[in-house]
């Protein structure tokens, strides 16, 4: 028995060193392992050995049989380690820096500023609105104090529609008169002052070029409650225009007229670009004109259900009104306004966003 | 409108101050300045110089070799103005010295010695008169520098002509000075005129035929026989903008730009009766420059008995012209209705200074003061002429006089920082307002001339005080309103999601288009806009608002076809889809899509869009949607392939493909798939609330059916096979395979049974499918063998 199990570890010792692919390991262990194998022969042959002897030979075979199993295990790890080596070895380095095709759609440049703006009215706990593009006379000029025969209304500034009384909006003023009857009620029941801001379309009858559109944005912002003064008015221009332009601008306000406020003010910003030296965006003058606005006339609080006749300074207010094309133009270096309207998409595909 | 300093001195001290400062503050406190000019900076020693002898130039046939006393000592010049004699004294600019933009140096002009340049009025800046040197009066000293003689030397700025709408009182000096005298707390100093000598009868005879018409005043002025008014004032006039003409033409404008008062001055020769009315019908009628003129029966007219004289309020005709020999004079110094001069200035489009005026609402109360002004200057500059008439004065319409009573409180809230009682009552009286002061209440009296329109309320008031107390020096405060949550509506939160989900997801473009239709635009595309809602004052088919996105969408589509093979526009927008009942325009906000693309076949792309849409509902309102095929409502809808996308049984939109004729005026081998949701329907769809199942915990069973699709048969058809078995263990059906080759279509359904509580058996699932196939049999869809 022992000169077998020594010829057998001899045997087995060359056999496995022959072995070099999984499969051939595969048919020398069931060789030697198998349900018919080397060491089930062995220990069939056990059976017929004297008692005395068994024991001995009864080691000798578990003994073998480990050292099988320890040698062929190394052996298979020794064969997938080469195996994996060999797949390395042949797999392929992709090319990353081929170029891909990448989807990505664009919003408007307006879409991109409005929310923009809308995102910080909102912090600052302004409702966000917007309105009909279609308006009666008496929304657009009536209840905003701009009394019949202001030059606004002529047919050459203003689109005049074949309906009842309509008009395409001029101006996002035409919505103040509907927010404030919509917030009115809770200003006069539960306090709560009126902010709004109501971006939207509006159109003059101009003709077209570079700089002037007759279909443009606007957004237009009230602030209505009691005891709201010019102080709060430039407090608030500054702080949002601070915002909107990312760094702490100074503001300037000079008389402005417009029938619906009084006083009636235009904003000024000192120049970002020259910081008020003077230089070609600002005409050299150091002011750049952004936004008119002004504390919110009487006779328009009054149409808007805001005071009475036996309470006319009950409420007061402010109103402001930014140009969102302008902005856009100035915020995207845009310098032909008609890129907005006319839907080349070589243009408009650039204004890609987070 | 250009604003003269020394114009202004004449009504207020200005000595010492920063006078750049000054102008400075008129924009923040008045309106706007849009530039400053210094007049006279570039002229540097230019004296008077008498040509002592004149001879011509050896070789030259129209120069002039001069010896000229510049007052120092003789100098030799080379002149060739035509003017040019001995004996004369004219404007001298010395070697050294400066002419706008030219040096003198010694210079050599043909061969001959030239030391300085003797000078026309416009090489000074001060005159377009450039027919020769000037000539000045010969008892002035020579060398006297010209600056000392006359007012070379003035700063000019100019005001944003639309600043000043609201303020007719500014269209004129003295109302600028009011505002300087505010701004460094004086009182404006008196105008000076002169009451009317005349003594006798006559009077000018004026009738008001017309309302419109507010005030008349006029006086007659004869033998005015100096004809060119003094050198001071044409430099005024110039330095304004206007040219010196003669003198009585030059004293009508000096008093419109010094009061705002327009005047006109008529030949007295050829004005007996002043009447001013509308014509009965429309005429034509020649202005003095010459051009013959529409005047409708709506147009204001002066007339000197039945005979038209002038436009009231824009200009004066042709034939009643100050010329020359004219020696009498009729002025006019009126007010007119400000709406009724503007429209007819705009009928005509001859919109003048006059009328520029006049729309403003000028104070009536200016009409005499004009005329006193006027006989005060004429009287001044030509002592010898005589006032021939009383003054007439026909005053229609006067505003009522307005006082506004307010206290410091109301100043106080209304502009949030403490504002003294007493720098209240100044700044008020120093621009004119008459104001009585109790403790803290005040009365003030609104002066004639901010009272047409501009001032009539506390609010008024407020800027008064404010402006000049400057907004730079308010110290500037937070509300103290509180604060509340304000939410974003649904309708913006849903613009917001389906804008990023096209353009993140769907990588597609949002575009801008206009509200109205372009008709050439359309005609490319072989289409008309429809008939709809218009803009007033166009015609044909020009100004017709869109019924649909895609009226604006395909010109797009058109004009886009080489961007990309394929790409994808949107946008929200309005349409007009006609008159609602009460006659007002029946305005829709729209979800316009269009899809177009050379790479793929219009079925794919329209089930694109199908999964599109079905994505925007799902997102939106975890809804399903479904889809009827309807009649088409526009030329460019595929009559086969136009479907109502219905949600919850109600139409929120369209989905179609284009008609043949349309799609092939796009591009070759291009497709195009429209769709266009009513946003505000969408809106109204309410969101389906999530109901929570436990998951089973037994698994489902699976079963595919491979169908034989008869043509025409569509999938809702044989869903409905199962649908209307209502199987409560069918947990779910799927698509996992559409099969579409010579000729038979098939389609892979996979049915998942299953239950909660126990696992079914397999002869329970089988029981049925063989039910549901029984269902499919009487549509006549049979199993794939």
């Amino acid at each position: 028995m022992k000169e077998k199990i020594q010829k057998l570890t001899e045997q087995f010792g060359e056999d496995l060193s022959k072995v070099t692919d999984l499969t051939a390991l595969e048919t020398l262990r069931l060789d030697y392992m198998g349900k018919k194998g080397q060491i089930a022969e062995l220990m069939k042959e056990l059976g017929k050995i004297p008692v005395e002897q068994k024991k001995e030979a009864g080691q000798m075979i578990n003994t073998f049989k480990q050292e099988v199993t320890s040698r062929f295990e190394s052996k298979k790890e020794e064969l997938v380690r080469a195996e994996e080596e060999r797949m390395i070895n042949a797999a392929e380095a992709y090319d990353e820096s081929l170029p891909t095709e990448n989807p990505c759609g664009s919003y408007h440049p307006i879409t991109l500023i409005q929310r923009e703006l809308e995102d910080i009215f909102e912090s600052m706990g302004f409702d966000v609105e917007d309105y009909n593009e279609i308006v009666d006379d008496y929304h657009c000029f009536e209840a905003l104090n701009i009394p019949k025969f202001h030059p606004a209304r002529d047919m050459q500034d203003t689109y005049y529609l074949s309906t009842k009384n309509q008009l395409l909006k001029s101006h996002t003023s035409a919505a103040q008169n509907t927010i404030m009857m919509k917030y009115g009620k809770a200003l006069k029941e539960n306090n709560r002052p009126i902010r709004a801001v109501f971006p939207g379309r509006c159109f003059r009858n101009e003709a077209i070029d570079a700089c002037h559109e007759n279909t443009f944005f606007q957004m237009e912002g009230v602030m209505i409650d009691k005891d709201i003064s010019i102080s709060n008015l430039i407090y608030f221009m500054k702080t949002m225009l601070s915002e909107v332009f990312e760094s702490d601008v100074t503001v300037r306000l000079r008389p402005g007229f417009f029938p619906f406020v009084e006083p009636g003010f235009e904003l000024d910003i000192q120049c970002l670009i020259c910081g008020g030296d003077g230089c070609p965006s600002c005409k050299n003058s150091g002011w750049l004109e952004l936004c008119p606005c002004g504390m919110i006339h009487p006779n328009v609080l009054k149409y808007g259900g805001i005071n009475t006749e036996e309470e006319p300074d009950k409420y007061t207010g402010f109103a402001f009104g930014l140009g969102l094309t302008r902005l856009a133009m100035m915020k995207y270096g845009v310098k032909d306004i008609r890129v907005f309207n006319e839907g080349d998409l070589n243009a408009l595909s650039q204004f890609v966003s987070k | 409108m250009f604003v003269s300093m020394n114009w202004i001195k004449d009504f207020v001290d200005l000595e010492g101050q920063d006078l750049e400062k000054l102008i400075h503050r008129f924009t923040l406190s008045t309106a706007e300045v849009e530039g400053i000019e210094y007049k006279g900076k570039d002229i540097k020693d230019v004296v008077v110089g008498e040509i002592l002898s004149c001879e011509d130039h050896p070789d030259s046939d129209h120069l002039h070799l001069l010896k000229v006393d510049g007052g120092d000592t003789v100098y030799d010049v080379v002149c060739g103005a035509p003017n040019a004699r001995a004996g004369i004294k004219t404007a001298f600019c010395k070697v050294g010295g400066q002419v706008g933009e030219i040096k003198i140096k010694p210079a050599k002009l043909r061969g001959q010695v030239s030391n300085g340049m003797c000078c026309s009025a416009k090489e000074l800046g001060i005159s377009d008169e450039h027919s020769g040197i000037m000539e000045l009066d010969p008892s002035l000293a020579n060398g006297t520098d010209l600056k000392e003689i006359f007012p070379i030397e003035d700063i000019i700025f100019e005001v944003d002509n639309k600043s000043l709408t609201n303020r007719p009182d500014l269209w004129g000096h003295y109302g600028m000075a009011r505002e300087f005298a505010a701004l460094t707390g004086q009182q404006i100093k008196p105008l000076e005129i002169m009451e009317n000598p005349y003594t006798g009868d006559a009077k000018v005879a004026v009738e008001l035929r017309n309302e419109l018409a507010y005030r008349y005043t006029s006086v007659r002025i004869e033998n005015v026989t100096k004809k060119v008014s003094p050198m001071e004032m044409q430099i005024r006039l110039y330095y304004c903008g206007t040219r010196a003409i003669n003198l009585l033409a030059d004293l009508t404008n000096y008093i419109m730009l010094e009061l705002g008062q327009p005047t006109h001055a008529f030949d007295g020769n050829k004005i007996g009766k002043i009447v001013v009315d509308t014509p009965k019908e429309d005429s034509k009628f020649t202005t003095l420059d010459g051009v013959e003129r529409d005047i409708t029966t709506d147009t204001l007219m002066i007339y000197d008995n039945d005979t038209p004289v002038a436009i009231a309020g824009i200009m004066g005709g042709l034939d009643s012209e100050i010329v020359d020999d004219t020696n009498s004079v009729v002025l006019e110094s009126a007010n007119f209705d400000a709406v009724s001069i503007r429209k007819s200035a705009a009928r005509m489009a001859h919109r003048t200074d006059a009328s520029a005026r006049y729309e403003k609402t000028l104070d009536p109360e200016m009409t005499m003061l004009a005329v006193k002004r006027f006989i005060k200057l004429v009287k001044d500059i030509d002592p010898d002429c005589e006032c021939a008439s009383q003054i007439t004065d026909v005053y229609q319409y006067k505003y009522p006089e307005i006082e506004v009573s307010f206290d410091k409180a109301f100043v106080d809230r209304y502009t949030g920082i403490d504002i003294s009682c007493e720098r209240i009552k100044t700044t008020l009286e120093q621009l004119g307002f008459e104001t009585t002061q109790n403790g803290e209440n005040f009365v003030t009296k609104v002066p004639s001339w901010r009272g047409t329109k501009d001032v009539s309320m506390k609010a008024d008031i407020i800027e008064e005080i404010t402006r000049i107390y400057g907004y730079d020096n308010f110290e500037i405060k937070t509300t103290l309103s509180p604060l509340l949550p304000a939410k974003t509506t649904e309708r913006r939160k849903e613009e917001n999601q389906i804008k990023d989900l096209l353009v993140k997801t769907y990588a597609m473009n949002e575009i801008h288009t206009r509200v109205w239709c372009d008709p050439d635009a359309l005609k490319n595309l072989g289409l008309t806009p429809e008939d709809n809602v218009r803009i007033l004052g166009n015609a044909d088919d020009n100004g017709i608002l869109r019924t649909s996105l895609f009226q604006s969408f395909l010109p797009v589509v058109y004009s886009n076809r080489n961007y990309k093979p394929s790409f994808g526009i949107f946008e929200i927008g309005r349409t007009i889809l006609g008159e609602r009942e009460d006659g007002t325009a029946d305005e829709h906000r729209m979800l316009g899509i269009a899809m177009y693309s050379k790479e793929t076949t219009e079925k794919n792309l329209y089930i694109n869009a199908v999964q599109l849409i079905n994505t925007i509902v799902s997102q939106l309102k975890h809804k399903k949607v479904e889809y009827t095929k309807i009649e088409v409502e526009h030329t460019w809808q595929h009559p086969k392939n136009t479907s109502a996308i219905m949600v919850d049984g109600k139409r929120i939109g369209v989905l179609n493909t284009l008609h043949p004729k349309t799609l092939s005026k796009i591009a070759k081998n291009a497709v195009v798939v429209c769709v266009e949701i009513d946003m505000d329907e969408l809106l109204a769809v309410e969101f389906s609330n999530l109901e929570f199942a436990e998951p089973s915990r037994f698994p489902s069973m699976e079963y595919d059916l491979s169908l034989v699709m008869p043509e025409g048969v569509r999938f809702d058809e044989i869903s409905t096979c199962w649908k209307k078995l209502k199987i409560k263990e069918l947990r779910e059906v799927s698509v996992i395979d559409i099969y579409d080759a010579q000729g038979i279509k098939s389609i892979t359904v996979r049915f998942s049974f299953g239950l909660d509580d126990r696992t079914l058996t397999g002869e329970e699932v089988q029981s049925h499918i063989d039910k549901i196939l029984a269902n499919l049999e009487t549509i006549g869809v049979k199993m794939k063998l």
